[in-house]
């Protein structure tokens, strides 16, 4: 009696299986994009639509059964999804599978298994219970701890390599920590920090592939049908785009395959050349639109770790569109971070939306979690 | 109250706290949208036209289309140079997976010699990266037929169709009609010159030698282009725009090459060469010089052993039709006799007793006759007819060295024809100031003496012979040879004009009739080619000659026997029929075959014969046989 007071009629189909309507509508408007994006870009393969189909099923499937578990849940299970991810990733260094050059998978008889996936949301899950354990904004020495536990999976994935993913956990990781209230001195003190510690990463962190990348990205003419190439053919497909674009099928740049990887990390550029600056405009739109959702979720979550939680899962989500599309419009270096929810498959998929599930399970047992 | 020992939190201000640090991540968010903005405004405006530029650089590629180049027709139509697919096998070394394996399996698929797998890495050295390198020049049905079937296997490999020249008729006409062959450096630089780089981007042949270097401008025609959309693999999606190639005119010659043919069959590989022209308007009817070549050789690139073959000591790739440089001798003594007559120095009634030997008062030397007892009294009609050296020695002396060249230049001896054929030498006309340009020797009257019987120095080269001979029977009117005829446009000739040079005047008109009358009796009364000439149905008239190539000493009678074949005399004849109405002149040079009336003068015939087997002439007087004596007995032809 007292809920249908509180919840109107409308919402409970989506209160009973625990989703947030508008999150759950800005997620399937950017799926469709990406249905349309990847039917263009993948030469018009209906094949291609299938199988994406079904992995946005299997990972909708994932974000729903995520969603209903309680928040309380992730609180006490954050702890050992973050030692069972690191003894994975120990195990990924010492009998993990290589492919082209990296080792970053873990057979597991049926499939593969990448478990720097887990860490995207064992990090931030184990920093928001670690720091929420104490009054906010927490101490500095609780801060070092937070990123002690930042730090031990960053560098196992880093050492794979894998330094896009690394990097982008570590932002994950770090997103906690400002949400949280780490002060503002201790921030520029990290920022004149990790400036110092560039070069230190260039001269003994960093692979020859992964330096030769950021040289590419520096000047991506010097060597213009070699590693310059998929940058510079990017950069034509977007500008050649124009304000009004091409128009949808019609991208000269991706239908005659000028332009590489052109159905997955590169698709923003299929976009941008068929849609144009529109196109792109109302793309981040939508975008815009989850991340707010998002925040607001996180905002009026009931306890720091949900707050926390939500909040860093929300800020890291635009952190990888931002690489995306920096990277393919020539303002980052090319890392392999797909446009999130628009790119065609990937495993990463699933990760994201269990991610926007915490996010849906935040958002809907807030209420009931008042109550207890 | 303690701070460490609260165990309830301060809710509020952890809310307030999250929600400040979480409106500044949202900046945050925005900044980066900002920033992605800004860029891609950038990109899609700022920058908008050089990007599509670009875009439209990458996709739309302009390739010119070769034109198909002009047919050549004989003057009876038909065709002797056309055009046929020529297959080629091409390949592009990059794509191909594993070249030696490649060209290892093409080789024992399609039996490709090693000879052709070296010129293939010669090739590929020159050529840039991605582009085809041609490995096989000449594919026939078999071999395309056994390459499509397992193209699959072949990664980078293809089969180019093209049109590519073929002259049906092999060494018929190559010294006129010349040949095509694959544009080399030369080419191109001249082209790049000429400024029709442009228009040969995408043609692969080019005129070398005779009609098709001469005209080529008229039978290449002008590139198209086509405005395509390419891949990343440069493969063509669509074609965008298309403006057709405008194809090479249609030409057609003044040959007959039922002539050609005739010429081929009686020469047998003999070196010498004959020139007819139609003396009305210059048009060259035959030009064939012997040994000849299958031109197709060079079309699709000669190889060295082929090659080597033709640079054999008769000369076939020499055009001695226009290139040949020969001593006239006897052949220019009605030229001569005109300029005799025009100067005075003879009159038609001047008589000579010939006793065989000719002497100037206080010099020892004795130049002789051919005939070693002499032809008894002679005039100019019968000196020309029997070809008495003689008078013509006589006649030479008085006139003197400068009025013979004068006389002969106004023919156009020493000098180019202006033949459509750059193939063309200009001869020696022997005048006091050539001869001491040339030879740094001063002029005897000896000289001049032998000048007389076309002898010391002087060369003629045969279409020069034909030329003066048609200012002769033209009394005067000189006509530029011309082998092509006209321009074929839906299906008829647009002729060209006839080219002439200023005409050569004289003071008495009727000396020409006395040279022709002459040339008449030569055939036709006792003359030195009535036995070649016996029982034509035609009236013809004619000069023969025999062209010492080496002097004999005097007192000295020439012997065959004794010299070698090189030095043997060249046999000659210079004729046209028929008399009242001339159609055809010819030149024949028959090398170190002996006797102009024995050798040069039946081909003559056989010639004729052939040129005017469809045509019949109103009854005439004709050598029916000849009599005891050697007099002929004429005969009325009689009606079937």
């Amino acid at each position: 009696m007292l809920r249908t007071k509180l919840e109107p009629n409308n919402r409970s189909f989506f209160n009973k299986i625990h989703c947030d309507g508008p999150l759950l509508m800005g997620l399937v408007v950017l799926m469709v994009v990406g249905l349309f994006t990847i039917y263009s870009a993948g030469g018009q393969d209906i094949n291609l639509i299938q199988r994406q189909l079904i992995r946005l099923a299997v990972a909708l499937g994932v974000m729903i059964v995520v969603a209903q578990i309680p928040t309380i849940t992730y609180q006490k299970v954050s702890i050992y999804f973050y030692i069972v991810g690191i003894a994975m990733l120990i195990a990924v260094l010492v009998v993990g599978v290589s492919s082209k050059g990296a080792q970053r998978w873990l057979d597991l008889g049926i499939t593969r298994f990448q478990p720097s996936e887990i860490m995207k949301l064992a990090v931030p899950m184990m920093v928001a219970w670690y720091v929420s354990r104490f009054n906010l904004p927490p101490k500095l020495i609780h801060i070092l701890a937070g990123f002690g536990l930042v730090a031990v999976p960053t560098l196992l994935i880093a050492k794979q390599p894998d330094l896009g993913t690394s990097l982008l956990i570590a932002s994950s990781g770090v997103f906690a920590l400002f949400l949280a209230g780490m002060s503002w001195k201790l921030i520029s003190f990290i920022a004149v920090a990790a400036s110092g510690f560039t070069p230190i990463m260039w001269y003994f962190l960093m692979q020859d592939y992964q330096k030769q990348r950021v040289l590419t990205f520096l000047n991506p003419e010097s060597d213009p049908l070699g590693s310059g190439y998929h940058i510079i053919q990017s950069q034509i497909a977007i500008g050649s785009g124009g304000t009004q674009g091409k128009g949808w099928l019609q991208g000269t740049q991706s239908q005659l395959e000028f332009l590489p990887e052109r159905h997955t990390d590169f698709i923003f550029a299929v976009f941008s050349e068929e849609f144009g600056l529109w196109g792109v405009a109302g793309l981040l739109a939508i975008y815009a639109f989850i991340v707010i959702r998002g925040m607001l979720i996180s905002i009026r979550a009931q306890d720091a770790f949900s707050k926390i939680l939500g909040g860093s899962i929300t800020l890291t989500f635009f952190v990888y569109v931002f690489v995306n599309m920096g990277m393919v419009s020539g303002i980052l270096p090319v890392v392999g971070v797909p446009l999130p929810l628009v790119s065609y498959g990937g495993t990463s998929m699933v990760t994201l939306l269990a991610g926007f599930g915490i996010l849906m399970a935040i958002s809907t047992q807030k209420r009931i979690m008042s109550r207890v | 109250m303690p701070s460490h020992r609260v165990t309830i939190k301060d809710h509020t201000a952890e809310a307030n706290l999250f929600a400040r640090r979480a409106v500044i991540g949202l900046l945050g968010v925005f900044i980066m949208i900002g920033m992605v903005i800004s860029n891609l405004y950038y990109l899609q405006v700022t920058r908008f036209e050089d990007y599509q530029t670009r875009s439209n650089g990458n996709r739309i590629k302009i390739l010119p289309v070769a034109p198909n180049r002009g047919l050549i027709y004989d003057r009876n139509g038909v065709l002797l140079a056309q055009n046929k697919p020529v297959f080629s096998l091409q390949v592009i070394p990059e794509e191909s997976k594993d070249l030696d394996q490649t060209l290892k399996g093409l080789q024992t698929l399609l039996s490709i010699d090693n000879e052709d797998i070296e010129d293939f890495h010669k090739d590929r050295k020159r050529i840039r990266r991605f582009k085809p390198v041609t490995l096989l020049n000449r594919l026939n049905q078999e071999q395309v037929a056994i390459f499509s079937a397992s193209q699959h296997k072949y990664p980078g490999v293809s089969v180019e169709a093209r049109l590519g020249r073929h002259y049906p008729y092999k060494g018929a006409l190559t010294h006129v009609l010349g040949y095509v062959a694959k544009i080399d450096k030369k080419d191109l630089q001249k082209l790049t010159e000429a400024g029709f780089e442009a228009n040969y981007a995408a043609t692969y042949d080019i005129g070398k030698r005779g009609i098709e270097k001469y005209h080529e401008e008229l039978l290449h025609g002008k590139v198209g282009y086509q405005e395509v959309e390419v891949n990343n693999q440069g493969r063509i999606i669509r074609v965008l725009n298309f403006s057709p190639p405008t194809p090479g005119q249609d030409i057609v010659l003044n040959l007959d090459v039922e002539l050609q043919l005739e010429a081929e069959k009686q020469f047998a590989g003999q070196k010498g060469t004959v020139v007819a022209m139609d003396p009305k308007d210059g048009g060259i009817l035959a030009l064939y010089s012997s040994p000849s070549y299958d031109p197709n050789l060079f079309v699709h690139g000669i190889s060295s052993k082929n090659y080597k073959k033709l640079l054999i000591n008769s000369r076939p790739l020499f055009n001695r039709a226009t290139q040949g440089q020969y001593p006239p001798a006897s052949t220019v003594k009605p030229l001569l006799a005109l300029v005799g007559l025009e100067e005075g120095v003879i009159t038609p009634e001047s008589r000579l007793y010939d006793n065989g030997k000719y002497k100037l008062k206080n010099v020892k030397r004795i130049w002789r006759d051919h005939n070693l007892w002499g032809h008894g009294w002679v005039d100019v009609t019968k000196s020309i007819e029997v070809s008495c050296d003689i008078f013509f020695y006589d006649m030479a002396y008085k006139l003197g060295i400068d009025k013979i060249s004068e006389g002969m230049y106004k023919f156009g001896f020493g000098d180019y024809t202006g033949i459509d054929l750059h193939e063309e030498a200009d001869g020696f006309m022997p005048s006091r100031g050539s001869v001491r340009a040339q030879y740094n020797r001063a002029w005897y009257h000896g000289d001049t003496i032998n000048l007389g019987i076309g002898q010391s120095y002087w060369t003629v080269t045969p279409v020069q012979q034909v030329q003066a001979l048609g200012t002769l029977i033209n009394k005067g009117k000189r006509i530029i040879p011309q082998v092509i005829r006209g321009k074929m446009l839906d299906k008829q000739i647009i002729e060209e004009p006839i080219k002439e040079r200023r005409p050569l005047e004289i003071k008495n008109e009727h000396n020409w009739d006395v040279i022709l009358d002459a040339m008449y009796g030569t055939v036709n009364r006792k003359g030195s080619a009535r036995k070649a000439f016996t029982g034509a149905h035609y009236i013809s008239a004619g000069k023969t000659g025999t062209a010492q190539l080496v002097t004999i000493a005097q007192d000295e009678k020439y012997d065959a026997s004794k010299l070698s074949k090189e030095n043997h005399d060249n046999a000659m004849y210079v004729g046209y029929a028929p008399y009242d109405n001339p159609q055809i002149t010819i030149t024949i040079v028959l090398e170190n075959a002996g006797h102009g009336g024995a050798q040069a003068a039946p081909i003559a015939r056989k010639i004729m014969d052939n040129f005017f087997k469809d045509q019949t002439f109103p009854e005439h007087q004709v050598i029916q046989s000849l009599g005891p004596d050697g007099s002929p007995i004429y005969t009325k032809e009689e009606d079937e």
